[in-house]
């Protein structure tokens, strides 16, 4: 258990786009998230790191743990949750900056200033998003003239580079081609041995696929949560049946 | 509309006939209408453009003569601005410098100002104080230039003057500080302007990647907004150094090369409008002005084009590997 939502309501000033969640995050398991839109997913996933502090007028209530300790408790420090949970957006954002300097941005920001380190840093990172074979030679190019798909792995690469616990990914595939989609399942396939996953998707195949643990959300409420191959064969709530076997939604 | 009008037998002969008649007559009426509102404007532009042509060609019939009396370096690099004596020296290297030196400190003072301004409005500053903030600085921008050397003239110069003991309080930092008044507001918009261009996912990504709000300001924000603020302060420089009341008013007047701070100064464009007047027409010194403003005219449009070009460079590279 590494995340834990207790009872958490959120509201958009009145809007409450979520009712009394509360689930587990399993440690290095992938747990997906589905749902159909505006049902409160990309909510739910920004609140784990307290993306959602950044827009005005917004609140949490009830609890979520990381390891054990509220995240927003009034102690807890925002900038130190998000450098152990990553996050990867739906659209691909790189900086327009070089490749190299992507991916150093959040360990220069950490204070890791040796060269070699630095440099032996980038290399694992794209490695493990499996882009270093593309990018070896073109380092100091900017990132802007990547692909969209390599443009996605070079943000996983980049919120790898921080070292964190949990990489949040909110649609990552959403804006890719096939085969850059293939690619970055293959890739959170070997990522989940180190990190925690917890990935939105509107891809039913997908969901089912690469994730152990499922949350069918509905309107704001978790309708559903459970194995995955459970939610997909044999799923409790009729509402759950009806959205996997695309009778709405 | 006409093609399924047609297409339909059902459709009695004669109303069809109308509609495709009516139609026609529309999209011809429509079209001429298309060609003289495009030739209008093309004539708008042209006459704008023409006047222009003719404010330079005047300019330079006027100027160039002095060039007889004179070789062009004499003329810039010349030390000594007498015009009125006899024999006239016109050497406008003075004033040359007294341009330089106000323009270059006022933008020290005023680009830090402007920059922070537009960071604190755009990134920091809660919704109520950046609408309050914005209004001021659009206050400043319309200020007459006459009030702000009204402003210099007769409260800063004697502060300065007393406080620091000195012959005159009309003098290079006193014209620098009010020519940064008037170049902040430029600076400070254009540059918020900028900043707030900057694409949402970009801080996103920051501030995800655990990030402070002044870490994301300093390292994505202002990076990607550099072309912008670039821009915003060459500008601002353009502004200062064509300003005219202002150093008219209070750089003092003497067309001598400074020795320090706190000298007075003579830059070109309050020379010209102080002297334009006494100089007889078509003399000597009435050439020397115009070509003073040839000089005047080159510097801005040299400003102008480097803003140009920078804003170009890194559109083009997508804002660059910063
Ligand atoms: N910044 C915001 N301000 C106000 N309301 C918002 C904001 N963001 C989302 N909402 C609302 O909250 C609800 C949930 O939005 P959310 O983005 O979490 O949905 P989602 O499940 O991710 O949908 P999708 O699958 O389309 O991405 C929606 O009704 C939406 O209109
Ligand atoms: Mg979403």
């Amino acid at each position: 258990m590494i995340i834990q939502t207790k009872n958490v309501d959120f509201f958009y000033g009145a809007f409450r786009a979520l009712t009394d969640v509360t689930l587990d995050f399993k440690k290095n398991r992938v747990t997906a998230l589905i749902g159909p839109s505006g049902c409160g997913k990309s909510t739910l996933l920004r609140l784990l790191n307290r993306m959602n502090d950044l827009i005005d007028g917004t609140r949490v209530e009830g609890e979520i743990l990381f390891e054990g300790q509220n995240i927003y408790a009034p102690n807890a420090d925002p900038v130190e949750i998000r450098q152990r949970i990553g996050m990867v957006f739906q659209k691909p954002n790189p900086f327009p900056k070089s490749i190299f300097n992507n991916i150093t941005y959040a360990p220069k920001l950490a204070g890791i200033r040796d060269r070699g380190e630095i440099e032996a840093l980038v290399e694992e990172s794209l490695k493990r998003a499996v882009l270093w074979d593309e990018v070896k030679d073109i380092l100091t190019k900017s990132a802007m003239t990547l692909s969209g798909g390599q443009q996605q792995r070079l943000c996983i690469a980049r919120a790898l580079a921080m070292k964190p616990d949990v990489i949040l990914m909110d649609e990552p595939t959403s804006a890719l081609d096939p085969i850059s989609t293939a690619k970055i399942e293959e890739l959170i396939d070997t990522l989940k041995k180190h990190y925690t996953i917890i990935i939105v998707t509107h891809n039913m195949q997908q969901a089912a696929r690469i994730s152990e643990y499922t949350g069918f959300f509905y309107m704001g409420k978790l309708i559903e949560f459970n194995v995955t191959e459970k939610i997909f064969t044999n799923p409790d709530a009729k509402q759950t049946e009806d959205y996997i076997t695309g009778r709405f939604g | 509309m006409c093609a399924v009008a047609g297409s339909k037998p059902a459709v009695p002969a004669k109303p069809k006939k109308r509609t495709i008649m009516e139609s026609r007559k529309r999209a011809l009426t429509s079209r001429v209408r298309e060609i003289i509102i495009k030739n209008l404007f093309a004539f708008l532009a042209f006459i704008s453009v023409l006047l222009l042509g003719l404010i330079v060609l005047f300019l330079f019939r006027e100027g160039l003569p002095i060039f007889k009396q004179i070789s062009v370096s004499q003329f810039l690099f010349g030390s000594a601005w007498y015009p009125t004596y006899n024999p006239p020296e016109y050497g406008i290297w003075p004033l040359i410098v007294g341009s330089v030196i106000v323009t270059v400190l006022s933008c020290l003072i005023a680009v830090p100002f402007g920059l922070l301004a537009a960071v604190y409005i755009s990134e920091i500053a809660p919704a109520r104080i950046k609408e309050i903030l914005k209004s001021i600085i659009e206050l400043l921008a319309g200020l007459p230039s006459v009030v702000l050397g009204f402003f210099g003239m007769v409260i800063l110069a004697p502060w300065m003057q007393e406080t620091f003991d000195l012959p005159t309080g009309l003098n290079i930092v006193n014209a620098s500080v009010m020519l940064a008044v008037m170049a902040i507001p430029t600076i400070s918009s254009i540059s918020e302007d900028a900043l707030y261009a900057v694409p949402r996912e970009y801080k996103e990504a920051s501030y995800a990647l655990g990030a402070t709000k002044y870490e994301t300001i300093a390292k994505v924000a202002i990076p990607a907004a550099l072309s912008g603020i670039s821009t915003a302060v060459i500008l601002g420089m353009a502004r200062a150094i064509g300003e005219t009341m202002v150093v008219l008013m209070v750089a003092g007047g003497s067309a001598a090369i400074p020795r320090g701070l706190f000298d007075s100064v003579r830059p070109m464009p309050a020379s010209i409008a102080a002297e334009m007047g006494e100089a007889p027409f078509q003399s000597g010194h009435y050439h020397a002005l115009f070509a003073t403003g040839i000089v005047l005219f080159f510097i801005t449009l040299a400003f102008n084009l480097v803003a140009d070009h920078i804003s170009n460079r890194f559109k083009e590279e997508g804002s660059g590997t910063l």
